[in-house]
């Protein structure tokens, strides 16, 4: 019991940090006023935490490397977008059609999730990634080329070329057009709402993983055949962690869509999947709070440099950052003061000590 | 390469009582048998014609040299491989067509001879995984965290600590269990395996690497958990003490097959099985 409370108050934690750290901003910003190039970025941050948090429940709590989380970000993303644009008139009220759009967004993502997962989480290791990345591909060209126009007689499909505008009636408008994406998406995402799903996905995986399926699903990730031994499907608690994390995807995509006026499937490409792992991988496979500070650190970075006019060494920057964490993070000398403060801190329980001590031998 | 093995049709020929189903037992049905059961892997036979009944509370042993096909046995009990021949037949169902998942479920719990837990929980957690189709709430309750929850969950981590006593393992349950020591990972397995409410218990090789007094302990253990449980247990092991010790009925395998049956005496007397572990006498 004393082990649950003290887990819960790491979790009360992240939570009581997230909301101090957005009223500090929302208070800074009402006295001081903020530039504009932080406020621009305030939104973005918080899909990609989002994005970085999701792809964690996949990499660092259930195991697999997946290497199309842009492809799910993308499916919410135009999902949730037309949603809102065709919703525009039944839902005035924008809060709510900015929640019922990420909402449909988390949803078609999840979908897309249950359809990949069914092959893919057959597989192990370099394989699940291999077919993640084609999947992102994938998702890219379908999207590309996809025609979706929305008018009183309700939706019209087209692939590969524009037979929808001449459908439509009076009044109707064209939500999806194929490479040119979705234009003129009414931004509605705000600062607010994008705290909001930062703590939900909080708490959804800090729950979902101190829970029965939590338990499952990092079995599965130490030891497969061991996990089967004791009674539990495998497969299905992959996909469990797969599928939400699918949807956390979706609807960060759909909030980070919706502040942007425009919007083209070539957004979400490898390279985004690549930078949402290198978030999960900065902030320590399976760490949360590693993984929101990372994702904020290397969201922020590039327009920073901009300031500096080192725009053109972000990669550059990247790398470096990347090869230092490792160094650092390897470094046994480091490691072992670490592990001296960590006990220095624990000193309470002499006990336990003693008892970790004879483990090591 | 993977053609399907075709099974060879099973007859259904009733096998002589292996080893004594103990007086105690009420119910004389065994609650393991196997029929016939073997396994090729390519053209090597590793297990033939392998028959054994256990009663429903003993104590059995499954002993041969190095190689002789004993850990085989346990993967087909388990269904890590499928059984190119024969029948096993566990509480009189047949388990054929079954997976893993689905013999845990039906009452059978194993541990293995190269420890396999969860090196990453917490050795509670590692229990409660045990206790995963014991634990009744759902995903949706579970991240809503809803009474079912906190109620399951209440109960789950009595239950641990229940089984965990069992060994004096309460102290550690906040410790991840690749940091424990040895022989306590091999008694986690154990309290792991048991924690998923089997009707056999199949130990590998639970007294390796365990010294003179941890295994006298041990003995004691495997005793008052199938007093307690009212479980079969069937054990591999090396340690001649702890098989003849606690074994009521004993099976000798050599190259894959059956060389002797019978109690611990029986099994020390048998010729064959002097053979088959310290060799032919040299005639002179």
């Amino acid at each position: 019991m004393k082990r649950l409370s003290k887990q819960s108050r790491a979790n009360f934690l992240t939570y009581g940090g997230v909301i101090l750290v957005y009223v500090l901003l929302q208070l800074y910003n009402s006295q001081v006023g903020l530039s504009s190039m932080i406020q621009g970025l305030l939104i973005p941050i918080c899909a990609y935490v989002t994005m970085a948090l999701a792809l964690n429940l996949v990499v660092g709590v259930s195991g697999e490397l997946s290497l199309g989380h842009a492809g799910f970000m993308s499916v919410g993303a135009f999902s949730g977008t037309a949603a809102a644009i065709a919703l525009q008139e039944v839902i005035p009220a924008a809060p709510l059609r900015l929640a019922v759009a990420m909402v449909i967004g988390a949803a078609f993502a999840a979908l897309a999730g249950f359809v990949i997962g069914i092959p893919v989480l057959r597989l192990n290791g370099d394989y699940l990634a291999i077919v993640t990345l084609a999947f992102g591909e994938i998702i890219k060209s379908i999207l590309n080329n996809l025609y979706v126009g929305f008018d009183a007689r309700g939706f019209h499909f087209s692939f590969l070329a524009d037979t929808v505008s001449d459908r439509l009636a009076e009044g109707g408008k064209l939500l999806i057009g194929g490479p040119m994406g979705i234009s003129r998406i009414p931004i509605i995402s705000t600062f607010t709402a994008g705290v909001v799903l930062v703590l939900v996905s909080l708490v959804i995986i800090f729950n979902l993983v101190n829970s029965r399926a939590g338990r499952a699903i990092m079995a599965a990730r130490d030891n497969r055949i061991a996990a089967e031994s004791v009674g539990i499907n495998v497969t299905k608690y992959k996909m469990i962690a797969f599928v939400i994390s699918a949807a956390l995807a979706g609807a960060a995509g759909s909030l980070y869509t919706m502040s942007l006026s425009t919007i083209v499937a070539n957004k979400f490409d490898f390279n985004t999947s690549i930078l949402i792992l290198v978030f999960v991988v900065l902030g320590g496979m399976g760490n949360m709070w590693g993984a929101i500070l990372s994702a904020t650190f290397l969201t922020l970075l590039p327009e920073l440099l901009r300031t500096f006019n080192l725009d053109q060494y972000r990669m550059l920057v990247y790398a470096v950052v990347l090869i230092i964490v490792m160094i650092v993070t390897n470094n046994p000398l480091l490691q072992r003061t670490a592990e001296d403060l960590a006990e220095r801190f624990h000193r309470k329980k002499p006990a336990q000590a003693g008892e970790g001590g004879q483990s090591h031998e | 390469m993977s053609e399907r093995v075709k099974r060879a049709p099973t007859k259904l020929v009733p096998v002589p009582s292996t080893n004594k189903i103990p007086e105690r037992d009420i119910n004389k049905a065994p609650i393991l048998e196997c029929r016939h059961l073997g396994i090729d892997f390519g053209g090597l036979t590793a297990v033939n014609d392998f028959n054994m009944a256990i009663g429903r509370t003993e104590i059995a042993g499954l002993i041969g040299p190095n190689g002789a096909g004993k850990t085989t046995v346990f993967n087909l009990l388990t269904k890590v491989y499928q059984p190119t021949r024969g029948t096993i037949l566990l509480d009189g169902v047949d388990t054929h067509n079954m997976t893993s998942v689905q013999v845990n479920r039906a009452g059978i719990a194993r541990t293995f001879q190269n420890i396999r837990l969860f090196n990453n929980l917490s050795v509670e957690d590692n229990v409660k995984v045990g206790l995963h189709n014991q634990t009744k709430y759902g995903l949706f309750q579970g991240i809503c965290r809803l009474p079912g929850y906190w109620r399951e969950e209440k109960r789950a981590h009595e239950s641990a600590m229940e089984l965990l006593h069992i060994f004096d393992m309460e102290h550690l349950a906040g410790h991840q269990a690749g940091s424990l020591p040895y022989g306590a990972q091999r008694r986690l397995e154990i309290v792991r395996a048991l924690a998923t409410n089997p009707s056999l218990l199949l130990l590998d090789e639970p007294a390796a690497g365990m010294n003179p007094s941890e295994t006298a302990e041990l003995m004691d253990n495997i005793v008052k958990i199938r007093d307690t449980f009212h479980i079969a247990v069937l054990l591999i092991e090396h340690d001649m003490s702890l098989v003849m010790g606690i074994c009521e009925g004993i099976c000798v395998l050599n190259f894959g097959e059956i060389i002797a049956k019978g109690t611990p005496d029986e099994i020390k007397n048998d010729p064959q099985v002097i053979e088959a572990y310290l060799g032919k006498k040299r005639e002179v």
